[in-house]
């Protein structure tokens, strides 16, 4: 690594020097000399100049230093290189315009690789679908002020999603350095990670280049041990541009990521002498499956109990066309079981009562009494107060403070310890009537399907349908949440790798989609899969740019419009209270629904130099128009479908 | 959709008259064929589809009545007994809001009825992407 053998030079000192020299080749002398004479009085109507005035006061000094050879951003890099990072995700930002240099020019542009993001949320989102299919964060450099408000619902909704976010936000601390001209007063702040700490496992502020380093990797380490979530750095402006003195650490420390915390032995022990005591266990799982070993311990185990799987779509648990899914029965399975088993189920509560969304909200068990429960989840190791996204307090019989997949492989092997043989013919009895049970469900969605099939708006199911006859026979992804598609493609389709289905937003936040959809597709990319998203026209008004983004990096990808031209869940709600207070049922469109006038979103995607048709409103012309979209994202680009369809 | 949200109670009053008077009318035929049996009252499809959409009904279950999964159920084209059906509108034991007499007629319900059940059957043949 080079070290700087020039002195130090103070940013501000350098700035001037460039200004006053620029100024020296543009200006003519005479102005050059009124102007440094004396200040001229400032003219009331006078608007703000754009950009800082060319001619300061201070002349320049012949001793400045004007270049630098080596910066703290470039020892930076080297850290983010270290780390592994293949991508940061970024709105370009004055208070890290060290970094994003060195990135493309000490870097060369090439692990991490920047891409140019039009809104922080986009960045922060991308990455959160992206961690998703790849199993490791990418990074996202914001402003520490302005950049991270735009991203904190993001972050927020990767907090809720236990998945690994990896910021650096940039600060000027020392407040005698700041430029008012470039706003550095404004984009200035005592505590730049105080407004998220409450939905971040950690952050730092390292004063020194050594610090960074050790913060950078701890930061990560912390990001990706279970429960997974977001981390934050702040990189004080000056520290990235200021030259690497001469002698300074530039040891980047060791990463080992921490194995993820097992379920005890005594615990799993027991666990496993309940599931193989019960007649008639279930397994609840949501963020269980992290990668492919997940489903296929998940799958190992089911079998050999011949138990059902309830799937809450957190994440790609189980194959949907597995006999033992039973997801689609969850109310029936429950209703029967004798032991239900949370893996990564945040929301457990729910799956073992309904609740009634009347005038007087209740709710109710819908488990038989006696029923058992146990838990294994990391949820219980980074719970705070503020924000509420841990959910009803489950009463459990067994709760196990570990990481699920983790666990698995040894409740397997304690599993297989006790099974008997006598025990083994019940098990084969039940996943036969399990197996009918889960034939007789998939008819049932395939009749269900057909129902408004030629329906304008198109149906949601029709759409399922017609994109898999493009799907089937390629390695595709989808990508997208498919919550108010009314899950159609989980019903349909059979689902087997984890980087089928990346789950949901976590937070429940709108704007996720667009950009997670496309940041999954950005890991997708190099493997080769066909990544498609089935998008939500209010979600992607949010922050419809981030189609700028894949088609300026040739992200492929396919964006079906979900066109319903509306917030149709709020659309419902509001209904609900019309209903409820009995005064007019039919203004509840006001402020939910956007049909006037309609939007245009192939013209939108156009606009960004995406390929689109559209709007498409008869059912026949969607295979047509899916088999030339599908051309175009095998070539290396993205492609928009906008489908005017049914409202779920 | 904008003239049908700006001035759909006007509209659906007025063609509610000039259907109930006109022997001729799309009514008088539509409700030949919706009803199905003695004690389901006539209900007018055209005007039942109005009402569908204004209301809200579709919101839940889908513009032809198709249900889905995050909403309410499948209601067409074979629905429930109009008694049943009725009754469980006007009070719903499980998630669906009411809908009171204030708010939708017994005539409105009847064209509700008479639309729902109008509605096309699913083709007979399922493609093959639904099959494997």
């Amino acid at each position: 690594m080079t070290k700087s053998r020039k002195p130090a030079v103070d940013r501000r000192n350098f700035l001037k020097s460039v200004a006053a020299g620029a100024a020296t080749l543009a200006a003519p002398a005479e102005a050059l000399s009124a102007a440094t004479a004396a200040p001229a009085a400032p003219q009331p109507s006078a608007v703000m100049p754009l950009m800082p005035p060319l001619i300061e006061t201070d002349p320049p000094s012949g001793s400045e230093v004007l270049t630098v050879d080596r910066s703290g951003s470039d020892f930076m890099v080297d850290v983010l290189k270290y780390l592994g990072f293949d991508y940061v995700c970024s709105v370009a930002g004055s208070s890290f315009r060290g970094l994003h240099e060195s990135v493309i020019n000490y870097g060369n542009n090439r692990n991490p690789e920047f891409i140019s993001c039009c809104h922080e949320e986009s960045s922060v989102a991308m990455g959160h679908g992206y961690a998703k299919v790849e199993g490791k964060p990418l990074c996202i450099f914001a402003h520490g002020t302005v950049g991270l408000q735009h991203a904190s619902m993001a972050i927020y909704n990767a907090y809720c999603d236990r998945v690994p976010v990896y910021m650096i936000v940039a600060n000027m601390i020392d407040a005698t350095k700041r430029d008012s001209a470039y706003g550095e007063w404004p984009h200035s702040v005592q505590d730049a990670a105080a407004m998220v700490r409450d939905y971040t496992k950690w952050d730092d502020l390292p004063i020194s280049l050594p610090h960074f380093a050790e913060s950078a990797v701890r930061a990560y380490k912390i990001a990706m041990t279970p429960p997974m979530g977001p981390v934050l750095l702040v990189a004080d402006s000056e520290l990235q541009e200021n030259p690497v003195e001469e002698g300074t650490n530039q040891t980047i420390p060791k990463l080992a990521l921490s194995t993820p915390p097992a379920g005890d032995s005594g615990a799993v022990a027991e666990a496993a002498r309940m599931l193989v005591q019960a007649e008639n266990p279930v397994f609840v799982a949501d963020r269980l499956a992290r990668t492919q070993a997940g489903i296929d311990h998940l799958v190992e185990l089911a079998e050999l109990l011949q138990a059902p799987v309830i799937d809450q779509a957190g994440r790609m648990n189980f194959p949907t066309r597995h006999p033992l899914n039973q997801t689609s029965r969850r109310g029936a399975v429950i209703a029967n079981s004798d032991l239900v088993v949370g893996l990564e189920a945040a929301d457990l509560w729910s799956a073992v009562n309904s609740f009634h969304d009347q005038v007087h909200r209740s709710s109710r068990p819908i488990t038989k009494p006696g029923t058992k429960m146990i838990s294994i989840s990391t949820g219980d190791l980074n719970i705070k107060a503020n924000y509420q996204d841990f959910y009803r307090y489950t009463g459990v019989d067994l709760s196990m403070a570990a990481d699920a997949e983790a666990t698995l492989p040894y409740l397997i092997e304690e599993t297989k310890r006790l099974i008997t043989a006598d025990r083994k013919r019940t098990f084969t009895d039940r996943g036969a009537k399990l197996a009918a049970e889960h034939q007789r469900a998939l008819e049932g969605a395939r009749n269900d399907a057909m129902y408004a099939w030629d329906a304008v708006p198109i149906s949601t199911a029709r759409v399922c349908t017609e994109l898999w006859e493009q799907l089937k026979g390629e390695d595709w992804s989808l990508v997208s949440i498919l919550r108010h598609f009314s899950w159609w493609p989980l019903r349909l389709w059979p689902f087997e790798k984890h980087y089928q289905y990346i789950g949901t937003q976590g937070g429940g936040g709108i704007g996720y989609n667009a950009p997670a959809s496309v940041g999954a597709a950005l890991a997708n990319r190099k493997y080769g899969r066909l990544s498609v998203s089935i998008q939500d026209d209010g979600d992607l008004l949010f922050a419809p740019a981030v189609l700028w983004t894949a088609a300026h990096h040739r992200i492929p990808i396919l964006s079906v419009m979900h066109n319903n031209r509306a917030y149709h869940e709020e659309l419902m709600h509001v209904q609900r209270m019309a209903n409820r207070h009995n005064r007019g049922i039919d203004r509840a469109w006001i402020g939910t629904t956007f049909d006037d006038p309609k939007m245009d979103f192939a013209k939108l995607a156009q606009s960004m130099g995406v390929y689109a048709e559209g709007p498409i409103t008869d059912p026949k012309d969607l295979a047509p128009a899916l088999k030339r979209a599908i051309a175009v994202v095998k070539r290396g680009e993205p492609a928009l479908l906008d489908v005017v369809t049914q409202p779920r | 959709m904008k003239a049908f949200h700006t001035c759909g109670s006007v509209a659906l009053a007025a063609l509610a008259v000039a259907l109930f008077f006109s022997p001729g009318s799309a009514r008088s035929q539509n409700a030949a064929q919706a009803s199905s049996s003695s004690d389901t009252p006539k209900g007018n499809v055209e005007a039942g589809k109005l009402v569908f959409n204004k209301y809200g009904c579709y919101e839940c279950h889908g513009r032809e009545g198709q249900g889905s999964t995050m909403g309410g159920p499948r209601i067409g084209p074979n629905p429930i007994p109009f008694d049943s059906f009725s009754s469980y509108i006007r009070k719903p034991t499980r998630e669906m809001p009411p809908y009171t007499a204030k708010v939708v007629t017994d005539q409105e319900l009847a064209d509700i009825y008479a639309f729902l059940q109008a509605r096309a059957k699913p083709p007979a043949t399922k493609p093959a992407a639904l099959m494997n």
